[in-house]
């Protein structure tokens, strides 16, 4: 199992924003996470990247437990995330963005940490991570002038830069026009059939039923319902959490 | 031959651009605010000119010791800062600049008020260093620190540090260590500001505890911000236009700090990335200059042909 998280809960000053929450991720599977605004999904992607600490629960990674890790061990052991609200270092050119996060592998020595960052070998790799993400116009432009559709590929490029096995996306697709997103959605598929696993939230249906074959749906900190899409579409509880009790 | 005045004058701009160009690192490079800066200052000074009037120990051996104690004590200081940020690391490092101050000034060790005298000037070839070779010295520490900075800023540490600046949740999960790379730039930044108070004690041989007051973090912060915070030669402008103004502002001493805070104010205003930082008018001017230079030439080539 690539992913395995276990009765995880988080409080917030006596708020509970997860409350018992299990589920697990394979290899190469895209997994919907989807649920009402406040639901706890970006406070799930938190905790799992170790931005936060859980209050209580155990999360797996390939066997081995991510607590206590601080965020950048959990990124060099192979999960990499994005941000729902974009934050890539809005004044580094978009090549330069998805050098920081390929430092991962010379960070940790201090030899190595002095090297020049900028070698031929190494901007070759991270061209073809520009080219697989499509940003081939932007590579040397500052990012905080590129359009929101863009700033979310270059955090999809970062974080591919990490190399991840597993990738957790917080709503990729948000804002974006129709052939951004057509693009992202072929781009996630490919990701996953190179067997990464991806943890999708999501608020647009359409996006979610066609990329994921399984859902967990979370409603106020807890998982009311996990199954293939077709499952959950007629789930009563999940279209009672969406649209509220019929009266 | 150069007057005494002038080479004060030199000598001391070379240790503020040092200084400023070590705070630098911490603040410009690494995005950590500092007001505490001249704490290491004094460190470097005291330790340099305590390891050679105590223990008898040369300039030559002194000097990279308050370096290195400089950066240890930096490391150490560092670690409080680390779990701060923004304005709570400001107030963190203003607290650190005023306990090292008292502990010069209250401690006899330290020589009290009255501070450590008897430093001499340094010695080479059997014979005392005269002023213009002391100045030359510095001048090429500062370059090969500046070198030095160079290379740091093409390196995984300079992106490191660029990163955090940007942005510290995004850096950490992008597999950036950040206390590590924080705690580098402090050490780097400390030892620096170590080095120019070990020579600041052998230029000026008598050093006290006011020399390394919080109102000294703040010029050298200015002079940072001042030419242009986070780049390579915008610290060391600054340094030199700061250094020179209180010297050239002599006719009308009384307006002196009134002038330095009104170009200070007029900055932030017009040029808030400093002079060589973002969006510089100088920048732009020097290469709007050399563009019609080239595109004359050019032109000149294409009726000549």
């Amino acid at each position: 199992m690539l992913l395995e998280v276990k009765n995880l809960c988080k409080e917030f000053d006596g708020l509970r924003a997860l409350d018992q929450v299990s589920f697990s991720a394979r290899e190469g599977e895209i997994l919907g996470i989807i649920g009402p605004n406040g639901a706890g999904k970006t406070t799930l992607f938190n905790i799992i990247s170790g931005i936060y600490s859980p209050s209580n629960g155990e999360i797996f990674f390939q066997g081995k437990s991510l607590l206590r890790l601080k965020p950048h061990q959990i990124s060099r052991l192979g999960v990499s995330r994005t941000f729902q609200i974009v934050r890539p270092f809005l004044n580094l050119d978009v090549e330069t963005n998805i050098l920081v996060a390929w430092g991962h592998r010379f960070y940790p020595s201090l030899l190595k940490s002095i090297e020049p960052f900028r070698k031929v070998e190494i901007l070759e790799e991270v061209r073809t991570i520009i080219e697989r993400t499509g940003l081939q116009p932007y590579a040397n432009q500052p990012t905080k002038n590129l359009p929101l559709g863009i700033k979310k590929r270059v955090e999809i490029a970062r974080a591919l830069a990490l190399r991840p096995r597993l990738l957790l996306l917080d709503e990729p697709t948000g804002g974006l026009r129709f052939e951004e997103f057509v693009q992202l959605m072929a781009l996630i598929r490919q990701i996953s059939e190179e067997g990464i696993g991806v943890l999708l939230i999501e608020h647009n249906m359409q996006v979610v039923m066609d990329l994921c074959r399984r859902i967990v749906v979370l409603d106020h900190g807890s998982k009311i319902a996990e199954g293939p899409p077709e499952e959950i579409r007629s789930n009563p509880r999940v279209i009672e959490a969406y649209l509220g009790k019929e009266v | 031959m150069v007057s005494g005045y002038l080479i004060t004058i030199l000598i001391t701009i070379t240790i503020y651009a040092m200084l400023a160009h070590s705070l630098n690192i911490i603040t410009g490079r690494a995005g950590q605010i500092s007001l505490g800066h001249s704490a290491f200052f004094g460190i470097g000074a005291y330790t340099s000119a305590l390891f050679y009037t105590g223990a008898g120990l040369s300039f030559w051996l002194s000097v990279p010791l308050g370096t290195i104690i400089s950066g240890i004590v930096g490391a150490l200081l560092g670690i409080p800062c680390l779990r701060v940020r923004d304005d709570f690391l400001a107030i963190t490092t203003m607290g650190i600049v005023f306990v090292v101050e008292a502990v010069f000034l209250y401690i006899p060790f330290f020589g009290g008020a009255m501070g450590v005298g008897g430093i001499d000037p340094p010695k080479w070839f059997g014979r005392e260093m005269s002023k213009p070779e002391y100045f030359i010295l510095l001048l090429i520490v500062l370059i090969l620190l500046l070198f030095f900075d160079r290379r740091l800023e093409r390196s995984w540490i300079g992106l490191a540090w660029s990163s955090i600046r940007e942005d510290e949740m995004a850096a950490g999960t992008m597999g950036v260590d950040i206390v590590r790379f924080k705690v580098i730039a402090f050490i780097l930044g400390s030892a620096i500001a170590g080095l120019a108070g070990g020579f600041y004690a052998h230029f000026l041989t008598f050093i006290m505890p006011q020399n390394f007051g919080f109102g000294q973090s703040i010029v050298i912060l200015c002079m940072v911000v001042f030419g242009g915070i986070g780049t390579r030669w915008g610290p060391i402008l600054g340094a030199i236009i700061l250094g020179i103004l209180p010297e050239i502002s002599r006719p009308i001493m009384e307006y002196r700090t009134f002038l330095y805070g009104l170009l200070l104010v007029a900055m932030m205003r017009f040029q808030p990335g400093g002079l060589l930082g973002e969006e510089s008018l100088l920048v732009k001017f020097f290469n709007s200059v050399g563009s019609s230079v080239r595109g004359k030439r050019i032109i000149k080539n294409a009726s000549r042909s």
